[in-house]
């Protein structure tokens, strides 16, 4: 037997050793933030995302969870932290704190907790975490700003923890400036602590494989992810395509411009010629645009490649400043997932006049929360004894509609995309708040047909329990554009919402619930892929069969 | 037991073969024959007859029969189950289907999402609704059920889950619209949500209900002709069965509970382990299994095996996290992972090389089995490495070809790796190693738990090849390799107790406490639990133990925290409060101050305290004719070296037996690598040790 002359089979096999046991440890680093984070979108839904980082504030390692406007924004936020605190004035025990919407994921909900990782004295990276807050103070979760400052509270980058010591003053200025000071208190001494865990378990893990550090490893990964990003990018032919798509956004329609190219040494995705910015919060910030239009080509090209900056090196984003997609301060950006969640849809409907055969139709995107506050708030009444207490309420659910036919499978029903965010259980859900949710089942005839047909929406009623008065804070899209079918599939239907009683609701903004009202939402379907008339008959009778489908809906399944 | 001798047999079924134990007062033996998928109960009442004739045994002496079958896991992932119905709240029909409305893979677009186990259109709303207190919002519409019962008539339904929200703090809905039901529909099998798992979450809840009435009727049909089959033979002894969480049942229960059944085999490999760690003083270890497709690794402490509320059934996508369908059972706690003899390797596009989920299974089997296998794997690579050979599958009939693993080797991994073949193979075998390593470091981490101090105890045909290199990975310096490895799990059957728990959500916060709300809980559960475990275990002492689980309020996950077995007073809030904190402490690093703790369930669980089979006296059947030395390859030296073998027969208590080196053993091999020494119990088994640090 000769061993290869080029290659050390013990170096390859460990460094594949060394690979899998970063990306585990973040793994368990997201799954503690779940177990003992207090805010609900975080510890049901998965709101959140944690990552591993090199000294130079690469990320090597990402865990699978929560939403990509938070897993690649966090990607950018480590370096743009250092440079407020660079390397020389970290020690050991410091923890960073920051929500600031321009240097991480775009809006003040947001936390980031940044913590360095020290090993005999010597600083080798950062474990870092962003996890959505319910409440930051301000006017609560909506578009309806007219600035960052009314969004509540600012927290620039600082040491939330220094030398292991909790800063007291910062927590009581945060503390003061919420709604549920004890939950978000909790809240980020949690994420400090699944940091605290993370680095020792990373600690162990480098004595145990004999390494100092992460600088070596980390260009090895990080060369490894961009090369084979590269590699998949050039098998797609060279040239340009462009595609657009038109929000509802709010009032005026917003329309999205992607031009995509892909080059020899990456591809660029460049959004000029999109919409002015918006006097409503929902604008995004640089950071995360990158995060989403990037998100839609990983799908794509080279899914099974790791996401860390070196994949992410591969694909360069441009949107322009003062555009919808790039505002600078203090451009409101409260509700700015909407568009966000969108960006993915742009940039695949790019790929897929590239690659027609890889992409999917187009789906409902925008995940629909359901935010309702309950209390003085709303009623006015600040008399009552339970005002502050039990009375007071601030709580949101996520629902997904239809996702897009893919080339050869119908599109997935009620399930999130782009998002990674799961549904809560509505037994928890009316157990955290007194609502009654009394509908929420697949949306019949609301998937765009086609050879695959897209994925059904959902219907959704809600109430209070006792009849009082609520606020909704309305962030919800695809309510005049439908989801367009590919390659000849139809649309998928509008989603819509209103009272039971007969009012429609805006699809955008905080409203008021009067009493005794019941609150629908009709979520959208995802477009169907292919024609119609190519679709297997005993899928259509399935369909019928399961009463998700008819020939000639009734009026009000339209 | 009474002076008569006791004769116990247990039966495992697996996918593949079907296991027997034999315990007779000499000793235990064993017996493995080719599972008959069709009716499993033929390859049992072939393989008793046979055992008991070989030894002499007229069939009313056996005392008792312990059977845990796959039937029931297998009947969710090859969707032949009944014909199921959902009876369920009006605007809550497609809870089944919706699930968490999440994606299990981040990047994927092409990812399915598991089949509801009821259609659609046998899914059935009615009005009614509760509050999450339990408070009656909307009335049963009890005029409603008779259409939905004649639809069901006229669908030929052979079971039905009636699932209702909120049911786990209210059931009366559930047991009216049942009482209904039964009387309309006298020969359907029903399960009600707040039986089956009173527990909050409807998906967890309601899949749990919809697969345990989706099984029932194959269940119940099965087990019928196992019982009249082996009376048929005459055998008088009761028949138990064995659960996923390690304990017995009567066949009553298991018939009401037959999800309580699905994951046996790997459960009663880890009362195996744990009651052999007993056995041998070892306080704290691993249990290790590693089969043809899949391994499990097993925390035991004090040789009782670690517990979970929760399992994920059928999962598509190769054994991904979040591509099943939840159960929310007690099981015993365990990680499976897709690696296992059979797994595939393959090098990805990024010149990764992966090793399963994927299995080649036993058709066709891995290449070098001839049996038109493809594809390379986890045993190609043992051949390859001189760890297996030849002549090890002699009488299986498996015609082994050491060519065909070289080659598949060559071709997917060494060309894509730059790797020679046999380096490709030591590469796949570092890959799987690598996985069930991490696999259980994180299921370590998760407990908050440190390895470095267990011994592992290693079964399962394949767990002996790679068990210390594995051990090493995690800092373990001791492996046991137990007498018998391959029936571990019908010999764990034998050495079960009866043990039923019932869990159920309540909300409580502490700062509230009130005893007699808790007394009044656990006396209700205890009812039901101690019905049970009389049932399986008539007239034997119990033990019990009772479990909070609590959090910070605020939190969605919650930890077990073991409270006194006797009645609450008021004072004992404070006690409950430090255990939380301690348990919150070991897990987490950090108690959280100034925030109330809350009790989101309780647990109550019965044992019966039996005396126990010990694992001794098996009949050692290692290999008579085993080289002296073999070529095992080195991949530190690149090349292969000359090492010595012997057989496992021919270790006797004194025996040293220094690696590197092969100890053969029936159908597999023991694994002795460099640096370290292997040694013998006087029970016969294998203890493999660190080179100075043999105690």
């Amino acid at each position: 037997m000769t061993s290869s002359p080029q290659n050390n089979p013990n170096d390859e096999i460990r460094f594949q050793v060394i690979w899998s046991n970063l990306i585990s440890i973040v793994e368990e680093q997201a799954r503690m933030l779940m177990r003992t984070a207090f805010s609900p979108v975080v510890r049901d839904s998965g709101d959140l995302s944690a990552a591993l980082f090199d000294r130079q504030g690469r990320m090597l390692a990402q865990a699978q969870t929560g939403t990509p406007g938070h897993v690649n924004s966090t990607a950018a936020a480590v370096p743009l932290m250092l440079e407020e605190i660079p390397l020389d004035q970290l020690d050991e025990g410091d923890h960073l704190i920051t929500n600031d919407p321009w240097l991480a994921s775009g809006h003040l909900h947001d936390i980031t907790i940044s913590s360095p990782v020290f090993r005999a004295g010597q600083l080798i990276g950062f474990f870092a975490c962003t996890c959505h807050q319910l409440d930051i103070g301000g006017r609560g979760q909506g578009p309806d700003a007219a600035s960052v400052f009314e969004e509540g509270l600012a927290i620039p980058v600082l040491k939330l923890v220094k030398k292991g010591e909790v800063n007291a003053d910062l927590m009581k200025m945060i503390r003061a400036n919420v709604r549920t000071p004890g939950e978000v208190e909790a809240d980020i001494l949690s994420y400090v602590a699944a940091n605290e865990v993370s680095a020792q378990t990373l600690c162990d893990a480098l004595d145990k494989l004999d390494l100092d550090g992460l600088e070596s490893i980390g260009d090895q990964i990080i060369n490894r992810s961009r090369t084979s990003m590269i590699d998949e990018i050039r098998k797609l032919p060279r040239g340009k395509a462009t595609n657009s798509i038109t929000l509802d956004s709010f009032g005026t329609p917003v329309e999205i411009i992607c031009t995509l190219e892909v080059g020899d040494d990456g591809l660029v995705l460049d959004f000029e010629g999109s919409s002015q910015a918006s006097t409503r919060g929902v604008n995004l910030v640089y950071n995360y645009t990158n995060a989403y239009a990037s998100f839609g080509v990983r799908c794509i090209v080279g899914p099974d490649i790791p996401n860390n900056t070196g994949s992410l090196s591969a694909i360069k984003v441009k949107a322009p400043i003062g555009s919808i997609l790039n505002v600078e301060r203090p451009w409101p950006v409260c509700a700015r997932h909407i568009i966000g969640q969108f960006l993915p849809e742009v940039v695949m409907g790019c790929l897929a006049k590239i690659a027609p055969d890889r992409v999917p139709a187009e789906g409902a995107a925008c995940l629909w929360g359901i935010q309702l506050r309950g209390g003085p708030e709303i009623d006015g009444n600040f008399d009552r004894d339970e005002a502050w207490g039990s009375g007071r309420y601030e709580t949101l659910f996520f629902n997904a509609g239809g996702t897009g036919a893919r080339p050869r499978q119908d599109g997935l029903s009620a399930t999130a995309f782009p998002s990674g965010v799961k549904a809560m259980p509505i037994e928890v859900v009316e157990s955290n708040a007194p609502i009654v949710v009394w509908r929420k089942e697949l949306r019949p005839n609301s998937a765009g047909e086609g050879r695959y047909r897209g994925g059904f929406g959902q219907d959704i009623e809600v109430a209070t329990i006792d009849g009082r008065p609520c606020g909704l804070f309305a962030m919800f899209d695809r309510t005049t554009v439908q989801a367009r079918g590919r390659e000849g599939g139809e649309s998928g239907s509008f989603g819509k919402l209103g009272l039971t009683s007969g009012q429609d609701l805006e699809p955008k903004g905080l409203q008021i619930i009067g009493p005794n009202e019941r609150m629908y939402f009709e979520l959208p379907g995802g477009g169907g892929f292919g024609p119609a008339t190519d679709r297997d008959p005993g899928l259509v009778g399935d369909d019928q069969r399961a009463g998700l489908y008819s020939v000639n809906p009734d009026a009000d399944d339209d | 037991m009474p002076e008569e001798a006791s004769i116990r047999i247990g039966v495992d079924v697996g996918g593949t073969f079907t296991d027997f134990a034999l315990a007779l007062p000499q000793g235990i033996k064993s017996l493995k024959l080719p599972t008959t998928n069709n009716a499993p109960e033929q390859a049992i009442l072939d393989g008793v007859n046979r055992l008991l004739g070989d030894n002499n045994i007229s069939p009313d002496q056996v005392t008792g029969f312990i059977h845990g079958t796959t039937l029931a896991t297998n009947a969710i992932i090859s969707r032949t189950g009944a014909r199921t119905a959902l009876l369920t709240t009006a605007g809550f029909r497609d809870v089944l289907a919706q699930g968490d409305e999440s994606r299990f893979d981040q990047y994927d677009i092409n990812i399915t999402k598991p089949e509801p186990l009821v259609p659609r259109w046998w899914r059935y709303g009615i009005p009614e609704r509760l509050s999450a207190e339990g408070n009656v919002l909307l009335p049963l519409d009890e005029d409603a059920i008779g259409a939905i019962a004649a639809d069901m008539r006229s669908e030929n339904i052979e079971s039905v889950a009636i699932c209702f929200l909120h049911a786990h703090t209210n059931p009366d809905h559930e047991q009216r619209a049942r009482d209904h039901l039964q009387v309309l529909l006298p020969s359907v099998a029903i399960s009600l949500s707040s039986d089956v798992s009173p527990e909050i979450g409807e998906y967890s809840r309601f899949s749990t209900t919809a697969a345990n009435a989706y099984v029932q009727p194959v269940m119940s049909a099965y087990l019928e002709r196992l019982q009249s089959g082996l009376t048929d033979q005459g055998i008088k002894a009761s028949i138990f069965m064995f659960l996923s969480n390690g304990g017995l049942c009567d066949l009553d229960t298991a018939r009401r509970f037959p999800i309580r059944l699905v994951e046996s085999g790997p459960a009663g490999g880890a009362v195996f382990a744990g009651n052999l760690a007993r056995e041998l003083g070892e306080e704290e270890i691993l249990a290790f299994d590693m089969g043809g497709t899949t391994a499990k690794v097993c925390l035991i402490d004090h040789g009782v095996p670690g517990r979970s509320d929760s399992f994920e059934m059928a999962r598509e996508h190769m054994h991904r996290q979040g591509s099943g369908l939840p159960a929310r059972i007690p099981v015993i706690d365990l990680v499976e992972i897709g690696a296992g003899g059979g797994s595939i390797a393959q090098v990805d596009s990024l010149k990764r090389l992966h090793v399963g989920p994927t299995s080649a299974g036993a058709t066709p089997g891995p290449a070098c089995y001839s049996r038109g296998g493809e594809a390379a794997t986890v045993t190609d690579a043992n051949l390859l490495l001189g760890r297996l050979a030849a002549n090890d599958f002699t009488g299986s009939g498996i015609n082994i070809s050491v060519d065909r693993a070289r080659d598949v080797i060559a071709e997917q991994v060494g060309k894509a790796l730059a790797l020679t073949d046999s380096a490709g193979a030591a590469a796949i075998s570092e890959v799987v190693e690598e996985q069930m390593a991490g696999a259980a470091r994180e299921h370590a981490r998760e407990k908050g738990i440190d390895l470095r101090r267990r011994s592992m105890v290693a079964f399962g045909g394949a767990a002996p090849l790679h068990a210390v290199n594995v051990a090493a990975k995690l800092g373990i310096n001791r492996v046991i390799i137990p007498q018998a490895a391959g029936i571990g799990s019908a010999i764990g059957f034998l050495q079960s107790s009866a043990v039923f728990e019932i869990s159920h959500s309540i909300r409580v916060l502490m700062s509230c406490f009130d005893a007699s709300l808790f007394n009044q809980h656990f006396a209700a559960i205890s009812r039901n639990v101690s019905a049970a475990v009389e049932a399986a275990a008539p007239g034997i002492p119990v033990d019990e133990t009772r479990t909070l689980f609590m959090h910070y309020k605020g939190q969605g996950h919650s930890l077990a925290v073991e409270i006194p077995t006797r009645d609450l007073t008021d004072d004992d809030a404070v006690l409950l409060l430090s255990a939380f904190e301690e348990k919150y402490i070991s897990v987490y690093r950090r108690p959280l101050a100034g925030i109330d703790v809350e009790c989101v369930g309780i647990s109550l669980r019965m044992s019966s305290n039996e005396d126990l089979l010990p694992v001794r006296n098996i009949i050692n059947t290692g290999p008579a004719d085993v080289p002296d030395t073999t070529d095992l390859f080195d991949l530190m030296e690149n090349d292969y070296a000359n090492v010595p073998t012997m057989s496992r027969s021919k270790m006797e208590p004194d025996t040293i037996f220094q690696g590197p080196g092969l100890i053969k053993d029936d159908g597999t091999t023991v694994v002795v690598p460099q640096g370290y020494i292997a040694t013998c119990y006087d029970t016969g088994h294998l203890v493999i040790t660190l080179q100075g640090d043999q105690a």
